[in-house]
């Protein structure tokens, strides 16, 4: 069931980037138009080099693009290079981060390491307290609350960075190839992971994966080749 | 949820390592000042503790402890003829070095004027203070001498009678304290042949003189004791100290005998400033320098390590600032193990220096004023420490997690 509302996340608008400037010019990414609803996972296939990173890091408002414009749940947030928010707090309040590795702060336990999302965001330590293990044992990995990230195996330690990144309740989850560092078996339950939260949480998630076993998660499927977006033809073949 | 202690827990050896490294060297910053002021109170202990308003000492000099002062002992009968002395008393001081039971003995001998003055204002802490005219002896516990020990000085042995502790000169000697006559004896004591080689000398110079030849009598005494000799000065004590009446005008009977061309005059106070002033100057001047430089080399160790500490949490940091996290989180994050090392460092310090410095062989004496001074100054550093780390923190890009 595709329990996606019209409600768009994200929409993106003719987003370019170029690197360097004339003889040195590279065009990383070039007019990628894009709407991801909530409750809504996409993902996002290509060759290395293709852009995938770039507009992910450009939605993720990190890397902010050379043109085009960028409205996240209805709000605009940039043009080009210029912010209409304050970056950080609107990341901290409304984006959610997944990366290939966990990434997770290696002197903070797990439950520590997602109470940190909503500390920073002044939630009080009770609450995230709270909250935090709910997420974990939502996330099956509530028996490993109080242990280091040390301790965790690499399917654990994603799960944790998964409710890291749900922590806020944010409107759109950005993963860059999460079950890179996964077996098949776990990288497909990471994947089913994305769907559940996005469509239980109402947020919509954009993955960048070069996982093509666990494509038919998907709600949809986009391409993205020399820095330009379409969508992908595995779709139609996947459904 | 606190970031800095949960990543100290984290790096607890490094951290604790650290600490220890900043704290030992924070004691001995502690130390110096303590060194320092050790010093101001040891060279000033006997003049604040002799009880004199005024000090007469050989003219244009600023003895007795700046400098060698001579003044003849009689001199005390001039002082007490001032109006408003109440009473004046000579008194000897110098320092001596000998040989007692093999091992080298290095004391100030302290003259008291026998019989007004025999220790009754000198703090004891074992027996009691000289009560026959020689051959007694009050001597200070940083000597090593015991309760009833002997001790040859001289041609004389002397008997401790009386213990003090921590009663000390401007050099850190332990003072000894005798009666004037005792401590004259061993300041001129001279080995017997050199009396007899003198003794001859000087009636052999007769011999051939006009005044040997007018005055035989003297020609005999000549080989006999000095002091049957009137000719010659009687044996110079260093200082006369004067007490004034209560309610005396102290600025007219300094006047007075300021007037006086052969002698030198200064107020309790005056003596002391000469002290500090001379004596102890020049080491305060290095024991200051070298206090700026363990403070400079505290600052560049703890900013070396929190910039390690950083350096290795970068990548936290990154993910810190791509999830949201504010700068004053990572600033936070930073300042606070600087403060925490610098606090923790500063207390080991105390803590450390509390059994340590009662072990140094000189006095050191730790101040309020200089703790507070002191724990501003790690508060300081321990800021400027952390700049550094927070400069490379504040620069890190949050895409710095992907790569």
């Amino acid at each position: 069931m595709n329990a996606a509302t019209a409600t768009p996340a994200i929409e993106t608008f003719n987003l370019t980037k170029v690197y360097g400037h004339d003889n040195t010019e590279v065009v990383a990414m070039k007019d990628v138009s894009l709407r991801v609803n909530r409750g809504q996972v996409v993902a996002l296939v290509g060759p290395s080099g293709a852009g995938k990173s770039t507009l992910l890091t450009a939605i993720g408002l990190i890397n902010p693009p050379t043109a085009g414009r960028i409205v996240i749940g209805g709000q605009p947030v940039m043009e080009a290079d210029r912010a209409f928010v304050d970056l950080r707090a609107f990341r901290r309040q409304h984006l959610g981060f997944v990366f290939q590795k966990a990434n997770l702060i290696p002197f903070l336990t797990a439950a520590e390491n997602v109470r940190v999302a909503m500390e920073i965001n002044d939630v009080s330590p009770r609450a995230a307290r709270s909250r935090a293990l709910q997420l974990l044992d939502y996330l099956g990995v509530a028996d490993r609350a109080d242990h280091l990230p040390d301790a965790l195996s690499g399917g654990q330690q994603q799960r944790v960075a998964v409710a890291r990144a749900l922590a806020n309740e944010p409107s759109l989850i950005l993963a860059d190839e999460p079950t890179a560092a996964l077996d098949g078996h776990r990288g497909r339950q990471v994947m089913e992971l994305f769907r559940k939260v996005a469509h239980e949480h109402g947020a919509g998630a954009i993955v960048v994966t070069h996982d093509h076993r666990a494509l038919d998660v998907f709600d949809e499927i986009y391409e993205m080749e020399d820095g330009r977006l379409s969508p992908s033809q595995m779709q139609k073949h996947q459904s | 949820m606190n970031l800095a202690t949960k990543d100290i827990r984290h790096n607890l050896g490094r951290f604790v390592l650290t600490t220890i490294g900043i704290g030992l060297l924070l004691m001995i910053v502690m130390g110096m000042g303590g060194i320092y002021r050790g010093l101001i109170r040891e060279a000033t202990l006997l003049v604040d503790t002799i009880g004199a308003d005024l000090w007469v000492v050989q003219g244009s000099t600023r003895g007795p402890f700046a400098e060698l002062s001579r003044i003849p002992a009689n001199l005390e009968d001039r002082v007490r003829a001032v109006p408003g002395v109440a009473g004046a008393r000579r008194f000897v001081s110098y320092t001596v070095q000998r040989e007692v039971r093999s091992r080298p003995l290095r004391l100030v001998v302290t003259g008291l004027a026998w019989p007004d003055d025999q220790g009754d204002w000198i703090p004891l802490v074992a027996g009691r203070p000289l009560r026959q005219a020689h051959y007694e002896m009050i001597a200070d516990r940083s000597l090593g001498l015991a309760f009833g020990a002997k001790v040859k000085l001289g041609k004389e042995v002397y008997e401790v009678v009386g213990l003090t502790k921590g009663l000390v000169g401007a050099g850190g000697d332990g003072l000894g304290f005798f009666t004037a006559s005792d401590a004259a004896a061993i300041q001129f004591d001279v080995p017997g042949d050199a009396t007899r080689l003198e003794r001859a000398a000087r009636q052999a110079r007769l011999a051939v003189s006009d005044l040997g030849r007018v005055q035989p009598l003297l020609r005999s005494r000549a080989g006999g004791l000095t002091s049957g000799l009137p000719a010659l000065s009687p044996p110079q004590v260093s200082a006369v100290l004067v007490k004034l009446q209560p309610g005396a005008n102290a600025a007219a009977a300094l006047a007075t005998l300021g007037t006086w061309p052969d002698v030198s005059v200064y107020t309790t106070r005056q003596q002391m400033d000469l002290l500090v002033s001379g004596m102890v100057d020049k080491a305060r001047r290095q024991l200051g320098l070298f206090r700026v430089l363990l403070i400079i080399i505290s600052t560049i160790i703890m900013a070396l390590i929190i910039y390690t500490l950083t350096l290795d949490k970068i990548h936290d940091i990154a993910l810190l600032k791509l999830i949201g996290a504010r700068n004053g989180v990572i600033v936070g994050l930073i300042l606070q193990q600087a403060l925490l090392i610098g606090a923790l460092g500063y207390g080991l310090a105390f803590w450390l220096g509390t059994f340590a410095f009662p072990q140094f062989p000189r006095l050191v004496v730790i101040e309020t004023p200089d703790l507070l001074l002191l724990a501003g100054i790690v508060l300081a550093i321990s800021v400027l420490a952390s700049l550094l780390g927070i400069g490379k923190a504040m620069s890190v890009e949050p895409n710095k997690v992907l790569s």
